[in-house]
C-alpha cells in the first residue's frame, strides 16, 4: 500500500477545515468518539447540521490563545492508499511552517474561495509549492454554492491561476482545477451532480489516481551512510555493513560504486533488509549494503555510481526560507546540515531576498529576516555531496542550525 | 465492516521508521527505548531490531514499572527480552513513593498513573539519557498531531509547543545542550491499524491480556475492571468470571476490560476498527441539502 502525502494551507474561513473533515467523514476515518464530540459541539453552537470544521479547529483555539500555530498531520486511509495530511495555517507569520508541511508533500492543495478569487495569500502557497517543486497542484475551487455553481466564476478564476502558473514559470509537473463545495461535499468525496457542468474528477477520485514519482529510473543513484554496522560477533565477525535510506536511483548487487569523498571504488556484494537478501534497492528503502572491499567509509560519506556523480560543494549557492526570529546575517557560521552530513557554513553573501507577491528581487540586502525567501552563498568547510534541487530534490536540500541554541533556521536548496 | 478494513501495511512507515531509529543511534551519546510493554512498544523494539541488523540493538530499554501491571505483561517483557537478548533497565514506582518523591492516591479511583512520570524523569537523568525513544503517534490526539519526529525537551522534560524546531523534508536535528533531551518517535506517521497490521504481518508475539481470556472481573461505571488486589473495591462490587480482553496495556487499576470472544489477531483488528468507527449513518447534511437542493432548483440547475 502506497502512502500520499498531501500539503494544505490556507486560513480559517476559506473552508478548508471543512474540506478536510469531509474528507476524512466521506472515507469512513473519523473514530466513533470524535463524531459524537463533533454531534455534541456542533448541538451547543446552536448549527443544525454537524459542523466537520471542528475537527481540526483546534488550530482556532490556539490562535485565540496566541499560541504559534503549527502544522498538524492529518491521517485517512481509503482501500488502496494511506494519506497523510500537513495542514498548515496560510499567514504570512507562518510562512516557515508552511514550508515545513510542505516539505515532505507529493500534492499540494490550495484552496480558492469562489467568491474572492485569488487573493494575496494565494500566491504565497503558490510561492512555497512552486519553491518546492511538488510535482501535483490541485487548486479546489471552494463555496462554489455561494456563487451559484457559477461555471463562468469558475472559469474565470482557473484563467487567473492559469497567468499566475504562467508569470512565475510553474516547475512542477501538473495543475487541476476542481469545482467543490465543502459544506455539501459536493465534488470532495462523491458528488451529487450539482456542478452538471463540470466533468472531471472529484477530489478524492483525483488523489486516488495520483501516480507516484518513485523516480527510480530519473534520478541519479545516492545512498547516504547514516552509520556502519560491525557486530563483531563470533558469526559476523568481519560483518561490515553501511547502513542507510537510498535517497534516490537504485542500487544492484554487483554494481560498481564509489563512496565520496575518498573516491575508494568497489562492487556491490549484498543488499540487505533484516533477514532478507535483496537483489535491488530502491529510492527510500532503508537498508544495508556490504561491498566487495574492505573500504574506509563512514558517516556522512555517500556511495554513488561512478558515472552519477554529485557535486562536491565547498561553496554553496541555494535558494533559502529564513525561519528563525534572529537574522540571518552576512559573515556568521552555522551549521550545515545535508541529509545526515553536518559541515560548518560561513555566509559569504545574500544574493537578494524576493518579495513573494510579484517574484521581485531585492539586492544589496545585508540580512534575511523571519519568513523571508532569498537567495545566498555560503562557503563550507568539507565538501557537501548535493545535486541541484531542481535536478534531484531528494539531494538537493539542506537546513542551517544556530551552533550556540540548536534550533533550525533555515531551510536551502541547492542551486 | 470487515471487508473494510485495509489489511496492507505501508511499507514506506517502516522504512522512515528505521532511519529515524538509526539517526538517534548516531546522532545522541545515550539514547533509551521507553518500553511499557504494549503493542507500540513492542513494535518499536521490532523496528530497532531491524535497523541495526546483524549487530545487537546499541542501546537498553527502560520500563518504568508501577508495581500494578498486568502479571501478564511482566511475564512478556521477561520473555522478550531473554529471548532477543536485550538490555533493559527496570525502575519501580515503589521506590519513588519509599523515598517521599510521590505519594500513594487512595480511595475507590486510586492509580499509579501519574506518579510514574517522576519515576521516569528521575531515571533519565540518573542514567543521563539524552534521546527516549517512545512510540507515540501523531493520531491518537491533537497535540500530538503537531508534535515533531526529534521533539526537544527542557531538562524538567517539558515540550514547548511554542518552541518546536522546524522539521524539514528527512533531515533531523538532534543537536541539544547539556541537560536537554529529545523525544524521538519513530512511529508519528502510523495510526493504530497501520501498528496492528504490522504486527500481524510480522507475526509479534504480544501479551496474552490482549486475546479473548477468562478473568475476574468486577462492574464498576458500566465498565468492567480486572479484579486484583491493587484495586479498591466496595461492598457491592463482587468478582465474578467473564471472558474477556483488554484493548490497552495499563496497570490494572485503571484499564478496563471489553467482553470478547475474539481470540485471533484478526477478529481483535476486526473488533477495534468496528468499535472505533461509527457507522456511515444517514448523511450529515441532510438538513442543509434539503434547502440546498430548494436553492439550485430555484437556481434552475435540474
Amino acid at each position: 500500500m502506497e502512502v500520499l502525502r498531501i500539503a494544505t494551507s490556507g486560513s480559517v474561513d476559506d473552508g478548508k477545515s471543512t474540506l478536510i473533515g469531509r474528507l476524512l467523514y466521506d472515507t469512513n476515518s473519523i473514530p466513533q468518539d470524535k463524531m459524537e464530540a463533533l454531534h455534541a459541539a456542533s448541538k451547543r453552537k446552536g448549527l443544525d447540521f454537524t459542523d466537520l470544521s471542528l475537527l481540526t479547529d483546534g488550530l482556532v483555539a490556539e490562535r485565540e490563545q496566541g499560541i504559534t500555530i503549527d502544522v498538524a498531520h492529518i491521517y485517512f486511509s481509503t482501500p488502496t492508499r494511506k494519506y497523510i495530511i500537513a495542514d498548515t495555517p496560510g499567514h504570512i507569520e507562518y510562512t516557515r511552517n508552511m514550508v515545513t508541511g510542505a516539505s515532505n508533500a507529493q500534492v499540494s492543495l490550495i484552496l480558492i474561495d469562489a467568491r474572492k478569487g485569488i487573493v494575496e495569500q494565494t500566491f504565497r502557497h503558490f510561492f512555497i509549492a512552486n519553491l518546492l517543486r511538488i510535482p501535483y497542484l490541485v487548486v479546489c475551487v471552494n463555496k462554489m454554492d455561494l456563487v451559484d455553481y457559477s461555471e463562468a466564476r469558475f472559469n474565470q478564476i482557473s484563467e487567473e491561476f492559469q497567468q499566475l502558473l504562467e508569470n512565475a514559470g510553474y516547475k512542477g509537473r501538473e495543475v487541476k482545477f476542481i469545482p467543490v463545495s465543502s459544506l455539501y461535499g459536493e465534488n470532495v468525496a462523491s458528488s451529487n451532480g450539482a456542478i452538471s457542468w463540470y466533468q472531471g474528477p472529484t477530489l478524492l477520485d483525483y488523489l486516488e489516481q495520483v501516480q507516484f514519482d518513485h523516480a527510480d529510473s530519473v534520478h541519479p543513484a545516492r545512498f547516504p551512510i547514516q552509520s556502519v554496522i560491525r557486530p563483531r560477533t563470533t558469526e559476523y565477525h568481519d560483518f561490515r555493513g553501511f547502513a542507510g535510506k537510498v535517497a534516490s536511483g537504485h542500487f544492484r548487487v554487483g554494481e560498481e560504486v564509489i563512496s565520496l569523498p575518498s573516491g575508494q571504488r568497489s562492487k556491490i556484494k549484498t543488499i540487505e533488509q533484516f533477514e532478507k537478501q535483496l537483489d535491488t534497492a530502491h529510492a527510500r528503502e532503508s537498508v544495508v549494503i556490504t561491498l566487495e572491499d574492505e573500504i574506509d567509509s563512514s558517516r556522512g560519506n555517500m556511495l554513488v555510481k561512478p558515472d552519477q556523480q554529485p557535486q562536491q560543494l565547498k561553496e554553496v549557492t541555494a535558494q533559502v526560507c529564513w525561519m528563525d526570529a534572529t537574522p540571518l546575517t552576512t559573515g556568521k557560521t552555522y551549521l550545515l546540515q545535508h541529509g545526515v552530513n553536518r559541515v560548518k557554513a560561513k555566509v559569504q553573501q545574500i544574493n537578494f531576498v524576493v518579495d513573494v507577491t510579484n517574484y521581485e528581487q531585492i539586492e544589496g540586502k545585508t540580512s534575511m529576516g523571519l519568513n523571508d525567501i532569498g537567495k545566498i552563498t555560503v562557503k563550507t568547510a568539507s565538501p557537501v555531496l548535493a545535486d541541484a534541487y531542481s535536478v534531484n530534490p531528494a539531494n538537493g536540500a539542506f537546513i542551517l542550525i544556530d551552533e550556540f541554541n540548536n534550533t533550525t533556521v533555515a531551510v536551502g536548496f541547492v542551486e | 465492516m470487515t471487508n473494510q478494513i485495509n489489511w496492507e501495511f505501508p511499507q514506506a512507515l517502516e522504512d522512515e521508521a528505521i532511519y529515524i531509529l538509526r539517526e538517534t543511534a548516531a546522532q545522541f551519546e545515550k539514547p533509551v527505548l521507553l518500553f511499557s510493554g504494549g503493542k507500540d512498544s513492542i513494535t518499536l523494539v521490532r523496528l530497532a531490531q531491524k535497523a541495526f541488523y546483524p549487530g545487537k540493538i546499541p542501546f537498553p530499554l527502560l520500563h518504568v514499572d508501577t508495581g500494578h501491571n498486568f502479571p501478564e505483561t511482566i511475564e512478556f517483557r521477561d520473555w522478550l527480552v531473554d529471548t532477543l537478548g536485550l538490555d533493559i533497565i527496570v525502575r519501580n514506582v515503589q521506590d519513588s513513593i519509599d523515598q517521599g518523591k510521590v505519594q500513594e492516591e487512595t480511595g475507590k479511583y486510586a492509580s499509579r498513573n501519574a506518579l510514574q512520570t517522576v519515576t521516569l524523569l528521575d531515571a533519565i537523568e540518573e542514567g543521563k539519557f539524552d534521546a527516549c525513544i517512545g512510540g507515540a503517534r501523531r493520531d491518537e490526539e491533537k497535540a500530538r498531531a503537531k508534535e515533531r519526529i526529534f521533539s526537544v525537551r527542557d531538562e524538567f522534560g517539558q515540550w514547548n509547543a511554542k518552541m518546536q524546531r522546524p522539521e524539514l523534508f528527512d533531515i533531523l536535528n538532534g543537536k541539544i545542550n547539556i541537560g536537554e533531551n529529545v523525544r524521538v518517535f519513530p512511529i508519528s506517521n502510523w495510526t493504530e491499524l497501520d501498528v496492528w497490521n504490522y504486527i500481524r504481518r510480522e507475526n509479534l508475539r504480544i501479551p496474552s491480556i490482549y486475546y479473548a481470556h477468562e478473568r475476574e472481573i468486577i462492574e464498576r461505571d458500566g465498565l468492567y475492571w480486572p479484579y486484583s488486589p491493587f484495586l479498591n473495591t466496595t461492598a457491592d462490587e463482587v468478582p465474578y468470571l467473564q471472558k474477556v480482553r483488554f484493548r490497552t496495556v495499563g496497570d490494572m487499576t485503571c484499564t478496563a476490560a471489553v467482553l470478547s470472544e475474539a481470540d485471533k489477531l484478526e477478529d481483535i483488528i476486526a473488533e477495534i476498527m468496528e468499535a472505533k468507527i461509527s457507522e456511515r449513518g444517514a448523511r450529515i447534511d441532510d438538513k442543509r441539502s434539503e434547502a440546498a437542493m430548494e436553492k439550485r432548483k430555484q437556481a434552475g440547475y435540474f
